[in-house]
């Protein structure tokens, strides 16, 4: 066999035990192709942004609902989401509009529909504003989560949204789920 | 010889003139008497053949890349975005205008949330970290040298045929009513060699994938699917991805919901729980009739559509014509497609294409002989796991209607309709959507 040969038969030895080997961690048998660069957790971070829903990963800092009410004219959210995010081009981000008794086409909002307030941060963070997303400081997202949170009622007013508080807020609809088909995950 | 009429001595295996998919069948034209008389003649006779003027002289200059007839310049995507302005952007495909089971890739469906980026393949990187013994990093050089698979699947989008939703018919064409879905041949590194590098803690169940993406996309996937079929994929058709399908590399779970196949990927981390994105979180937990809503639905069920004859088109005067129709599975491979031309009162097995494969388009086809009255023509596909495309009233049932009709066919009143779609042919030939 060429080195080439034997290679990519390792490879292909690789591929069909790692279905089977993959749960109990086989890593280190010498079966893998073995070209991936290490790099070490801290070098990652500025690209580790995701949020879980128990508060993994928040970052420090905060922020509060006055200073939000500010960065949402700032930064140009209201020209998208309206006036106080009540409305607008691409949606309210506050609104008190009910999800029952509107069948299937009712309006999905964080308030009647979001099942983890850290989805909120996340999303901000991940994706706003719409035409410069990642732009915005921890202490700003805090913020401008607080604001959309106490503008729909669902924290009480002058709550600080930090890495312990906002996984806390109890969402309504937390429960509204039936995971579909269960023994895919 | 033979006459209009002697098609009708064809034996019928359903109602309002569907005949034997064995017509269609290898030999099958050769068999003596009725079926012979498919080569029949309809009308006058044709005019003499003259030599045509494109034929005399030298033909334009072959190009680097191919062009297809500028006869064909219809055949494209609809836009619902066509400015870039700062939302969405569909493109869906033309399955009224195409044939066979490959979608081209000119023409295969795409969903862009905040554009398509304009990537370096030499400076893109792909991260693997979280809950593994050994975080790497990978270039698109290092990726290209890992053992390839190439497979055919479809990628619907979750809400493809969404406005069937509607209480009423929905009177628009089948590339606005099914146009976000394609299939094509894909080609990649099982992402489960990748993961096998890492070194997966054993508690680990979920990872995260997000693309490079302006808007970041990103997805939860439970790594059960990661380990069984996912592919960091490369190659599209045999050529390197589009820019629009996630050009240098994209996450590929075959019958998984669009939306989840993460385009530009650039970074996977192992967790052990889902991070309930705003994609997940929201737009693919379709709602149920009684506010209740399906999280992780993640499968596009089996389904089916007739391609031909098909909303907009008219038969021009009656006699023979072949239904033809696209199935697939994302739970499995299609082993059985009905066809109804008298509303699902009865139904004939069509000709299924083989050979058939995993999560991919399957094209059926029945001949069929229309008597010039009105008929509702539908399809119905089982997939080999024993899965039934639902009938309109036991699907509307569990998942719900509209309150008011639908009338942007572009819009998303729900995700993952895969009933039925019916045509109804009225005695002018002419076809318009119709609940059966
Ligand atoms: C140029 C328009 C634009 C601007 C400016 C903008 N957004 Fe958005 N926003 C959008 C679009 C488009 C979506 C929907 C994204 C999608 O569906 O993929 C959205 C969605 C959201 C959502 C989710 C709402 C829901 O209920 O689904 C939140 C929260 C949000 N934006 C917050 C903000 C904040 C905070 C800012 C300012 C920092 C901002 N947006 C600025 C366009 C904009």
């Amino acid at each position: 066999m060429s080195m080439l040969e034997k290679i990519s038969f390792a490879a292909c030895v690789a591929v069909a035990l790692s279905t089977s080997a993959m749960a109990d961690d086989k890593n280190g048998l010498g079966t893998n192709v073995g070209l991936g660069q290490p790099i070490t957790e801290s070098d990652i971070k500025p690209w580790d942004i995701t949020i879980l829903p128990d508060g993994t990963n928040l970052p420090p800092g905060s922020g509060t609902a006055v200073v939000g009410a500010k960065l949402f004219l700032e930064k140009g959210c209201n020209a998208c989401h309206g006036e106080g995010g009540t409305g607008g081009s691409n949606g309210a981000v506050i609104t008190d509009i009910p999800l029952a008794g509107r069948g299937i086409e009712a309006t999905k909002t964080i308030k009647n529909f979001w099942g983890s307030s850290t989805t909120v941060f996340d999303f901000i963070r991940r994706a706003m504003p719409w035409p410069a997303p990642r732009t915005l400081t921890d202490d700003e997202v805090y913020a401008l989560t607080a604001f959309i949170l106490e503008g729909n009622k669902l924290i009480p007013p002058g709550t600080v949204m930090d890495a312990k508080s906002l996984p806390q807020v109890k969402m309504p609809n937390k429960d509204g789920f039936i995971i579909k088909f269960p023994d895919r995950i | 010889m033979t006459k209009k009429n002697d098609i009708t001595a064809l034996d019928e295996v359903a109602g309002n003139g569907l005949l034997s998919r064995r017509l269609l069948l290898r030999g099958g034209v050769a068999m003596a008497g009725a079926a012979s008389t498919l080569v029949a003649t309809q009308g006058a006779s044709a005019e003499p053949l003259k030599e045509p003027e494109w034929s005399r002289y030298q033909g334009t200059t072959v190009e680097p890349m191919g062009r297809r007839s500028k006869n064909e310049k219809d055949t494209t995507r609809i836009l619902t975005n066509p400015k870039g302005e700062p939302r969405t952007q569909h493109a869906r495909t033309p399955h009224h205008l195409l044939n066979g089971q490959i979608t081209p890739n000119h023409l295969h469906f795409t969903i862009l949330h905040n554009g398509i980026p304009d990537i370096d393949p030499e400076q893109h990187k792909l991260v693997i970290h979280g809950m593994v013994k050994q975080p790497i990093v990978l270039s698109m050089d290092r990726l290209m040298r890992y053992p390839m698979v190439t497979r055919q699947t479809f990628i619907e989008c979750g809400g493809n045929s969404a406005a069937l939703f509607s209480n009423e018919p929905v009177q628009a064409n089948l590339q606005s009513l099914h146009g976000l879905v394609s299939n094509a041949e894909w080609t990649g590194v099982p992402l489960s060699a990748v993961l096998d590098e890492v070194g997966i803690d054993p508690k680990a169940k979920w990872m995260l994938v997000e693309g490079a993406d302006t808007a970041a996309i990103t997805r939860s996937v439970p790594l059960k699917k990661a380990l069984d079929d996912a592919i960091l994929v490369l190659f599209q058709n045999g050529e390197r991805l589009m820019a629009e399908q996630g050009y240098p590399v994209r996450l590929l779970l075959p019958g998984w919901e669009g939306n989840m196949n993460i385009k530009y990927v650039r970074r996977i981390k192992i967790v052990d729980q889902p991070a309930l994105t705003y994609y997940e979180a929201r737009n693919y937990s379709p709602l149920l009739p009684d506010a209740k809503a399906y999280r992780f639905f993640f499968v596009n069920e089996v389904k089916s559509f007739i391609t031909h004859p098909s909303f907009g088109m008219k038969l021009n005067e009656p006699g023979y014509y072949e239904i033809s129709g696209i199935a697939y599975s994302g739970a499995g491979r299609i082993e059985r497609v009905q066809v109804t031309a008298d509303g699902g009162k009865t139904w004939a097995d069509a000709a299924v294409q083989g050979p058939t494969m995993h999560k991919a388009f399957t094209r059926f086809h029945i001949p069929w002989r229309w008597d010039g009255k009105p008929a509702v023509l539908s399809s119905r596909a089982v997939d080999d796991g024993g899965n039934i495309q639902p009938l309109r009233d036991d699907f509307v049932r569990e998942r719900g209607v509209t309150q008011k009709p639908v009338t942007n066919p572009f819009g998303f009143p729900n995700q993952h309709y895969n009933s039925l779609t019916s045509w109804g042919i009225n005695a002018k030939g002419e076809i318009s959507h119709v609940y059966a």
